[in-house]
């Protein structure tokens, strides 16, 4: 892990990634695995969801990216953070 | 003309020469006068909650009050030594009520004045008017609603189930999955509306278009042939958590359209709203319309927008929409419904959409 948030690598997003959803649900992900695909996913779990990776990475996830599929799991998660990191401020 | 005070919803009782007769240490055997157990018997019956604050030994206190057949009335006994208007505030938290709504009744008057001094907004009350209470205003809510008068087996049922979920070892769902949810969706009936009405005006977090409707609004609704106005209750393995959601639909031919959707804060980390919203889209897709829902951004309701969109609505424009006129500064959320797979995680019993069939559960 870096000092600097602004050279967070993919596996860097996807250790913190999996480090929260471990402490909050009790379970190890791998990178592919469906978090939603037992239907059971409370809205209080994706708001957290949400809020982690916004103050975590320091982005806002709004209108179409507000989307279940971008959540769905551990990588998908990354790609949201890693695009919405460069195509913000971040410049690239 | 003055404020009404809002209506007690806890009262904290001392045990010693006030709940009973007489000092438990000292005296070895205590009394409760008859009057002062009719009191605690009625407030139960009015869903006001007891809780205890007494200097004693926890468990020789609680032992005398199962002999006395009392135990059963009170939730959250603080029984120790510290000071009381720490456990009259530590109650209030357990139980999420503003301190405006506890009560507190002692014989002593330092801890009146202890409680008082710390705690202002809390209601205290000498002993020697217990048995007065009954016949005040405070004491006497308007209306006593069915989960009124069970609304203390539901917080003891609620408090069994925190210290399981607390306990559980395994993954959060699996524990989900061992409380044998239920939720049944119905058609509300007048009796209910009261219900569902606190519900709205307690749910400002949950509730996604922001709006209150008041209780002649939503009784109104009953009537209307193209309004549905929905309730929601669960019950699981630890005892009813009574009604815990409410929906307001309009229906139009092509669309239905959500005006209101809340849920209990109680029942959010049960994922209740996620599932109502799947079964109303699989409802949908099932009627062949689509779906519209009512949206207005508050501080406090960002998590019912993350729960539309995870539920796959949209700001797209659709034909569908002209068929509403959403209030001022409300967004139309959009839509297409595809079936969907019940939840994993409870049994949903419902009536078949929107006709008068029979109830029937979601497979």
């Amino acid at each position: 892990m870096t000092d600097s948030t602004t050279d967070l690598t993919v596996a860097d997003i996807e250790q913190r990634v999996g480090e929260f959803l471990e402490a909050k649900t009790r379970m190890t992900w791998e990178p592919e695995v469906d978090l939603f695909a037992s239907g059971a996913v409370s809205s209080l779990f994706a708001m957290e969801l949400v809020v982690f990776v916004e103050s975590t990475f320091g982005v806002a996830v709004e209108g179409t990216d507000l989307a279940m599929d971008n959540f769905r799991t551990v990588r998908t998660m990354s790609s949201l953070v890693t695009r919405l990191r460069t195509g913000g401020d971040g410049g690239a | 003309m003055s404020e009404t005070p809002p209506v007690v919803k806890c009262l904290v009782w001392d045990l010693d020469n006030t709940l009973w007769n007489g000092t438990l240490v000292e005296d070895g055997h205590v009394e409760v006068d008859d009057a002062v157990r009719k009191v605690i018997v009625e407030l139960d019956a009015r869903g006001v909650l007891q809780a205890v604050s007494s200097r004693n030994d926890h468990d020789e206190a609680w032992a005398r009050l199962e002999e006395l057949g009392l135990a059963e009335y009170f939730v959250l006994p603080h029984i120790g030594w510290g000071p009381k208007s720490e456990s009259v505030r530590r109650i209030a938290e357990q139980l999420n009520f503003s301190l405006k709504t506890i009560a507190f009744i002692d014989d002593l008057p330092t801890e009146r004045a202890e409680v008082e001094y710390h705690l202002p907004e809390v209601r205290c009350y000498p002993a020697e008017q217990a048995d007065a209470l009954l016949g005040l205003p405070e004491f006497s809510p308007p209306v006593v609603t069915v989960d009124a008068r069970r609304r203390r087996q539901m917080y003891q049922a609620g408090f069994e189930r925190d210290q399981e979920r607390e306990k559980y070892q395994g993954a959060d769902e699996e524990f989900l999955r061992s409380l044998d949810l239920v939720m049944r969706i119905g058609k509300a009936r007048d009796e209910e509306i009261t219900r569902v009405e606190e519900l709205t005006l307690r749910t400002s977090q949950m509730n996604a278009t922001g709006v209150h409707y008041s209780d002649a609004a939503l009784r109104s609704f009953l009537s209307e042939e193209n309004h549905d106005v929905l309730v929601v209750s669960m019950t699981d393995r630890f005892g009813p958590h009574g009604a815990v959601g409410v929906m307001l639909i309009e229906k139009a031919a092509r669309a239905w359209r959500i005006k209101l959707l809340a849920t209990s804060c109680r029942v959010v980390s049960f994922g209740a709203g996620a599932v109502l919203l799947r079964w109303l889209t699989d409802a949908a897709a099932r009627a062949g319309v689509h779906l519209v829902a009512d949206f207005r951004r508050t501080e406090r309701n960002r998590m019912m927008e993350v729960a539309y969109r995870f539920a796959g609505f949209t700001t797209a424009q659709c034909p569908c929409l002209t068929s509403f006129s959403p209030p001022e500064g409300t967004e139309c959320l959009h839509l297409e419904p595809v079936r969907q797979d019940p939840p994993t995680t409870m049994r949903v019993i419902t009536p078949e959409p929107h006709v008068a069939g029979p109830e029937a559960e979601w497979l």
